[in-house]
C-alpha cells in the first residue's frame, strides 16, 4: 500500500476543504476502498477520514413522509431499523442480501453509493482498464466477461456497479445530498453515476471535495411498502455480488397497479431504473402477461458485451418473478435468506 | 507524522503511538500487542478469520485502520473466556467438531457472538448459515459449526429465560 497522509478534520467544512486537494479521497468505513489500496488499485495520497464527523449517523423521519439517511448510517443499523424496514422493505431485504454481515455492520450509506466495480481487470493491475487508468484499453473486452453489463455499456468499458442497495434506491427516486466547496446541494442517485461513454474514468457527477452527507427518500416511496420486493440471483446463496438483481414495487388498487416502480442491479454501470417497463404496468392488472410485457420493455435496449448474452435472458425472468413476488404481497420477514430464489419462505411460482 | 491512539482491549485500556497510517486494527493485534488468536488470512475482507468485535459488533479486522479507531472498546478471542472457565460458544464448537485444522476458528467463534447479540438468527439452521456467510471454512467444518452455534444460541436463550423468570 502506497503511503498517504491521514487528515482528521472536524467539520464537514473542514472535510471538504482537505479532500478538494488534488490525490485526496473521503475515508469511511474503508471496506472497499482499503482493499483497493491493499491490490494497488486505487493509491491516494491523503486520506480524509469522515468517520468522526457528527450528525452523519441519524436516521430522520421527516414531517412531510420522507426519510433522510445520514451518509454515516451502517447498512446494518439501517437494514435493522424497524420503522425503515416496515416503511421501504425492498431497501431493507437488498442491504441484507449484500455482503457479509461483518461488512453490513461497518460498511456506510455514502460509501455504499460509492463503491467501486467489481471488474476482475479493474483489480488486476496487470490489466488494462480505462477506468482504473485512463486511455489504457479494456482487457475485459476480449477478457472473462460472462458477470459484464448488458446496458448503457461503451467500447471504453463493460463494468457493472455491484451495490444492491442502490437498485431499490433508484427505484424510489432517492435523493442525494451533497456538501461541496460551493454549499449543499442535491441531486437525484439517478444522476449520480455516470455510464462509461469514453471517460469510464469519471464515474459519478460528484466534483472534488463533495461529500455526500444524506440520502432522502421521498413522500412517495412509502406507498409502496404493501408490495416491494428485491431479488438478487448470485453464483452462492450468500456473501456475493449480483449476476443480475431487480427491486419491483406495486401500489395495487382495486385489483389494478396504480404504479410501478422497477429496477435491476448487476447489469450496467449504474443501477437500472427501467421506466419503459413502469409504464406498461400503469393501471393495468397484475397479471403474468403484464408482467412479460414489462420485462421485454426493461430489456428492449439490452445488448451481450461479451459472452454474456444469458443475463439478458436471465433478467427478464428476474423481472418477471420479481414483480409475481411483489404482486403477491410482502411478507411479515425477510426471508432467512434475503432476495434469495431459493429463499423457502418466497412462495414464489417459477415464471 | 506520529500520531497517537488508545484503545480498550479485552477490558485493558492500550495506548499507541503510529508511525505510519497504514496499520490495520489486525496488524496492531498480531504485531504490537501479540495477541495471534485473531488471524490473517485473506487481508482483503473475504474469509472472515480476522473477525473481532469493535464498540459490540462484529467486523473485518483486515479492513480496519486502526487510526481510524481512536477510542474504540475490542474484543478479540483472547478476552471471551473467563479464566479457565470457557466462553459458551467455545465450547460448543469442542462439543460438536465446529472446526478441523482450528484457522478460521477464532474468526468464527467471534462472528458466532456478535451473530447472537445482534438476534438475528434465533434458532433457525438457514438463518444462522446466512448470518455466518462471512466467515469461510477451507476444511468444510459448517455442519458442526451450524450445530455448535445451534447450542450456544439455545444456551444462551435458556439463561435469558431463567433471568427474567
Amino acid at each position: 500500500m502506497k503511503q498517504f497522509d491521514y487528515v482528521k478534520p472536524g467539520t464537514v467544512a473542514e472535510a471538504v476543504a482537505a479532500a478538494a486537494q488534488p490525490g485526496a479521497v473521503y475515508l469511511a468505513a474503508g471496506t472497499n476502498l482499503l482493499d483497493l489500496m491493499k491490490g494497488g488499485v486505487s493509491r491516494p495520497d491523503r486520506l480524509v477520514d469522515v468517520t468522526h464527523l457528527g450528525g452523519l449517523d441519524q436516521i430522520e423521519h421527516l414531517a412531510d413522509g420522507s426519510v433522510r439517511i445520514g451518509a454515516l448510517v451502517s447498512n446494518a443499523d439501517l437494514a435493522h431499523d424497524a420503522d425503515f424496514a416496515k416503511a421501504y422493505p425492498a431497501v431493507a431485504e437488498a442491504l441484507l442480501s449484500g455482503a457479509s454481515a461483518q461488512l453490513r455492520n461497518a460498511a456506510t450509506v455514502g460509501g455504499n453509493l460509492l463503491q467501486r466495480t467489481r471488474c476482475a481487470y479493474f483489480y488486476d493491475t496487470a490489466s488494462r482498464c480505462n477506468k482504473r487508468e485512463a486511455g489504457s484499453g479494456c482487457d475485459a473486452r476480449e477478457g472473462e466477461n460472462r458477470s459484464h453489463a448488458v446496458l448503457g455499456w461503451s467500447e471504453n468499458c463493460i463494468a457493472t456497479h455491484p451495490s444492491d442497495f442502490c437498485v431499490p434506491l433508484v427505484a424510489f427516486d432517492a435523493v442525494v445530498e451533497i456538501e461541496g466547496r460551493n454549499g449543499r446541494r442535491e441531486i437525484a442517485l439517478d444522476e449520480l453515476h455516470r455510464l462509461p461513454g469514453a471517460a469510464p474514468e469519471r464515474e459519478s457527477a460528484l466534483e472534488p471535495g463533495d461529500l455526500i452527507v444524506a440520502v432522502r427518500l421521498p413522500p412517495a416511496a412509502r406507498g409502496f411498502a404493501a408490495h416491494a420486493r428485491y431479488l438478487k440471483v448470485r453464483e452462492r446463496t450468500s456473501y456475493a455480488f449480483a449476476v443480475v438483481s431487480a427491486a419491483a414495487a406495486l401500489r395495487i388498487e382495486n385489483g389494478r397497479i396504480g404504479e410501478a416502480r422497477l429496477a435491476l442491479g448487476g447489469v450496467a454501470a449504474k443501477p437500472w431504473r427501467a421506466r419503459a417497463a413502469e409504464d406498461v404496468l400503469r393501471n393495468v392488472a397484475p397479471t403474468a402477461d403484464a408482467f412479460q410485457e414489462a420485462a421485454w420493455r426493461a430489456l428492449t435496449d439490452a445488448k451481450p458485451s461479451g459472452d454474456n448474452a444469458f443475463k439478458i435472458e436471465l433478467a427478464r425472468r428476474i423481472v418477471v418473478r420479481a414483480l409475481t413476488l411483489a404482486a403477491a404481497g410482502t411478507p411479515a420477514r425477510i426471508p432467512a435468506l434475503p432476495a434469495s430464489s431459493f429463499a423457502s419462505t418466497s412462495g414464489a411460482i417459477h415464471a | 507524522m506520529n500520531h497517537s491512539i488508545s484503545l480498550t482491549v479485552n477490558g485493558a485500556r492500550r495506548d499507541f503511538v503510529l508511525d505510519d497510517p497504514r496499520v490495520t486494527l489486525l496488524d496492531l493485534l498480531r504485531e504490537r500487542l501479540h495477541l495471534t488468536g485473531t488471524k490473517k488470512g485473506c487481508d482483503r475482507g473475504q474469509c472472515g478469520a480476522c473477525t473481532i468485535l469493535v464498540d459490540g459488533k462484529r467486523i473485518n479486522s483486515c479492513l480496519a485502520l486502526a487510526i481510524s479507531h481512536d477510542g474504540a472498546d475490542i474484543l478479540t478471542i483472547e478476552g471471551v473466556a473467563r479464566g479457565d472457565q470457557l466462553h459458551p460458544v467455545q465450547a460448543a464448537f469442542i462439543a460438536h467438531d465446529g472446526f478441523q485444522c482450528g484457522f478460521c476458528t477464532p474468526g468464527q467463534i467471534m462472528s458466532a457472538i456478535g451473530m447472537m447479540s445482534e438476534a438475528q438468527a434465533g434458532n433457525d439452521p438457514e438463518r444462522i448459515r446466512e448470518c455466518m456467510s462471512g466467515n469461510l471454512c477451507r476444511c468444510g467444518a459448517y455442519a458442526g459449526i451450524v450445530d455448535a452455534v445451534l447450542e450456544a444460541q439455545a444456551g444462551m436463550d435458556e439463561s435469558n429465560q431463567r433471568r427474567s423468570a
